[in-house]
């Protein structure tokens, strides 16, 4: 049972649960308390000594139902011996066993195996190799090849081959029948890998699958990954309210707290021996955010829209404005609307015109440079393709003058800047940074910056 | 009662907060009974008002030892948490012993040897007269044993957190002056925390982690049976059902435990003897702490009324 448990750890660890070897200990204590006796105890008191939040005990859970459900290995095979054993004592079935009842001794172990259905035997043979074939290792689902073959290996596919070989030229009903008894196990070996890859292997497997996606270009993403990305960018702005809503305080030699240093001191009579500093005041990020929402690149100021509004905790004061043709404000229809209802809005509103950034400088400029304060930073997205218009970088220059950081994020490649009507280096001379932004990956760094910038 | 042996089973732990008021979940009594078998803190998360705070208060009543609170806020820090030297004192005794000083370091002549003198007498006035122990040394100072209650941890500082692990590990705390103070009996700890923000690693593994939600609505009409004893059986089916259709509801704060007992208690007081519209929508301040909660929840409350009658009169 002890062995159990800690295939259990592994399991929860596939799961995305952290179980340090102190946990583990105190699980097995806990456990060596109350028993196996009784499932929900049992479920209970690895959810309170395993998991320490609230999605950690669901995942736990599901952890614990999904292991604990598990059937002694392949029970899969259980449905068509269950069948069997129905219509089994019927004559016929009866007579076809019969035959092969004591197998040739000739055969191997697993060929004699599956022809006397021994169901027991093929499951303990299938779950010795699965622990030689260190199952429990399994992590990505391109491993799902490998694994299988690794057990079925271990089975003794080979010996089996051989005797499928032989059989066929001396009887070939029996070599039929367990062909399709081979066939058979293959499926359940198949089966029992993916199980095992859902245990084991669910966060690895997640944790590839994002790799991959966020370093997708964002403007070119696939419908159904857009889902996905867009639970991934949840995760970000998650990541990223961890790190920075917490108060660092930070000391700034300068100004003395008096007040602090005498009641330090109170032990030596107010002789201050030891010094207490005022802490520096922390502002907040304010940031106002200029979003090109034309065809090109829709799709990424969405995902950047739908991450800095999620950043409530970090960010004290967040303005959008969209513009393609024209420029409106947008960060009531972020706030109050579902990020899917908000996108069509805004599209429905400005989206999906031919940009005009001369333009759409001169709208904000006209309503909306007051909300340009020396705190705030100031976060242009768009690939500076102005359609041959007149590109107004004086207002962008009044707007940098105005802030405390301009940035420009680009969804285009640096090689791109400056060819046909790209004038992103005339704007970028007024920009505090001007950074390549099309995978989710750049624009988390790029958010971090922001942030960062403020602590 | 009042044994200071661990129970003997989860049964028993049930049976005895039963007997302290306190209707545990089954959850709640595993991990209190863990808690006393591998002696290890519990930190309990949830919602406000689901009884974090009254399960302590439940244990020390059953186990009757003494309950220890301390209510963490920011700013929190070891001076009004741990301990702190009596400083008024020190310097007061300084001053009365003054005279004395003549006579301890009368023999010595030179310098040197008043110093040696005075070192002989070794840290008079870092001793254990002049800490002023506050609750976490209380705690572990307790001859009998006591329930430690930290509650709120959320609202501490990080650093907060940091000073509890030593406590939390080992049962003890280290005073630069005085070297380790170990506990005499180990007191049993509970933690809570409203999720304000995350606590770190370091002192939830140190823990056992307990999440009291809202209770399911067969545990909720016991809750209240024991809180409530005037109230009848059909009202306060009707009340458990009426609040669960309102927990379904999008709120800024759903009514928990502790407003199910206090409408409870209200609606005993107005001697009503089924829920009926009027007195709902007079009441359902007691419910609902927001004026756009009650807004939302106005237009509903006749077809939650009926459906709970229903369930009264069915279920």
């Amino acid at each position: 049972m002890r062995e159990e448990l800690h295939r259990f750890f592994r399991a929860a660890r596939g799961a995305g649960v952290r179980v340090s070897p102190a946990e583990s200990i105190d699980a097995m204590k806990a456990v060596a308390d109350v028993g196996f006796a009784e499932r929900g105890i049992l479920r209970d008191t690895l959810l309170l000594t395993l998991a320490k939040s609230q999605e950690e005990k669901q995942a736990l859970g599901d952890c614990f139902d999904l292991f604990f459900s598990q059937p002694e290995v392949p029970e899969e095979a259980a449905p068509a011996d269950a069948e069997d054993s129905k219509g089994g004592d019927a004559a016929p079935n009866e007579n076809e066993r019969g035959a092969p009842g004591a197998p040739a001794p000739e055969l191997g172990e697993l060929a004699q195996m599956l022809m006397s259905r021994d169901r027991n035997a093929i499951a303990a043979a299938m779950a010795a190799a699965s622990n030689a074939a260190a199952l429990s290792d399994i992590r990505y689902f391109t491993q799902r090849g490998i694994f299988s073959s690794r057990i079925l290996e271990q089975l003794g596919i080979e010996r089996l081959r051989d005797d499928l070989d032989a059989l066929m030229a001396t009887s070939p009903g029996d070599a039929e029948r367990l062909a399709a008894a081979l066939e058979a196990l293959r499926e359940n070996v198949r089966e029992v890998v993916n199980q095992a890859l859902v245990l084991y292997g669910r966060e690895e497997t997640e944790n590839l699958r994002n790799e991959i996606l966020r370093n997708a270009p964002l403007a070119r993403l696939e419908r159904r990954q857009v889902e996905q990305m867009k639970a991934l960018i949840r995760a970000i702005a998650r990541r990223l309210r961890e790190r920075y809503s917490k108060p660092r305080k930070r000391q700034r030699r300068g100004h003395l707290d008096t007040r602090k240093t005498l009641r330090r001191n109170a032990a030596w009579g107010g002789v201050p021996f030891l010094t207490s500093w005022k802490r520096r005041h922390r502002d907040r990020p304010k940031i106002v955010a200029i979003c090109d929402v034309s065809g090109s690149v829709a799709q990424v100021s969405d995902f950047f829209l739908l991450l800095i509004h999620s950043l409530h905790e970090v960010v004290d004061d967040v303005r959008s404005f969209a513009f393609s043709g024209h420029l409106i404000e947008v960060s009531n229809i972020l706030d109050t609307k579902s990020p899917e209802e908000a996108m069509s809005e805004i599209m429905s509103k400005v989206g999906f015109g031919s940009s005009d950034y001369g333009g759409s400088f001169v709208d904000f400029e006209k309503n909306f440079l007051r909300s340009v304060t020396p705190k705030t930073t100031v976060i242009v997205l768009g690939d500076a393709r102005t359609n041959n218009l007149d590109p107004r970088a004086d207002i962008l220059r009044t707007i940098s003058e105005r802030s405390k950081r301009l940035v420009w994020l680009n969804p285009e490649g640096r090689m791109a800047w400056g060819w046909g009507d790209s004038e992103m280096p005339r704007y970028g001379a007024f920009c505090t940074v001007v950074r390549q932004c099309s995978t989710a990956k750049q624009l988390e760094r790029a958010v971090s910056d922001i942030v960062a910038a403020y602590q | 009662m009042n044994t200071q042996l661990p129970a003997d089973s989860i049964e028993a732990v049930t049976r005895g907060l039963a007997s302290a008021g306190y209707i545990a979940s089954k959850q709640i009594a595993t991990a209190v009974y863990l808690a006393e078998k591998i002696e290890k803190p519990i930190l309990v998360e949830g919602p406000a008002g689901v009884g974090k705070t009254e399960l302590a208060k439940a244990l020390a009543a059953w186990r009757g030892m003494k309950m220890i609170r301390m209510q963490c806020y920011e700013g929190l820090d070891e001076a009004k948490a741990l301990y702190e030297w009596k400083y008024a004192k020190q310097l007061l005794y300084t001053q009365i012993l003054k005279d004395k000083l003549g006579e301890v370091l009368g023999g010595a002549d030179t310098l040197a040897a008043a110093l040696g003198k005075l070192h002989d007498f070794g840290d008079v006035f870092f001793s254990k007269e002049f800490v002023e122990p506050r609750p976490l040394l209380q705690a572990l100072e307790q001859a009998n044993g006591c329930v430690l209650l930290v509650d709120e941890i959320d609202k501490s500082d990080a650093e907060f957190e940091s000073l509890l692990l030593e406590i939390l590990s080992d049962y003890q705390v280290s005073i630069p002056e005085l070297g380790t103070v170990t506990a005499i009996v180990k007191p049993t700890v509970i933690l809570t925390s409203n999720g304000e923000r995350d606590l770190s690693d370091a002192l939830k593994r140190r823990c056992l982690h307990l999440h009291i939600g809202f209770p399911e609505q067969k545990l909720e009409e016991r809750i209240v049976e024991s809180r409530v004893p005037g109230i009848s059986a059909t009202l306060r089916k009707q009340i458990v059902g009426f609040i669960n259709q309102v927990r379904a509801l999008d709120l800024k704060k759903l009514p928990s435990v502790s407003e199910t007992i206090d409408w409870a208690r209200v609606l005993v007081l107005l001697q009503s003897s089924e829920l009926d519209h009027e007195t709902v929508k007079d009441t359902l301040n007691v419910l609902l702490k927001y004026e756009a909660d009650i807004e939302t929840t106005i237009p509903q409350v006749s077809s939650f009324v009926a459906k709970s009658g229903r369930q009264g009169v069915f279920g």
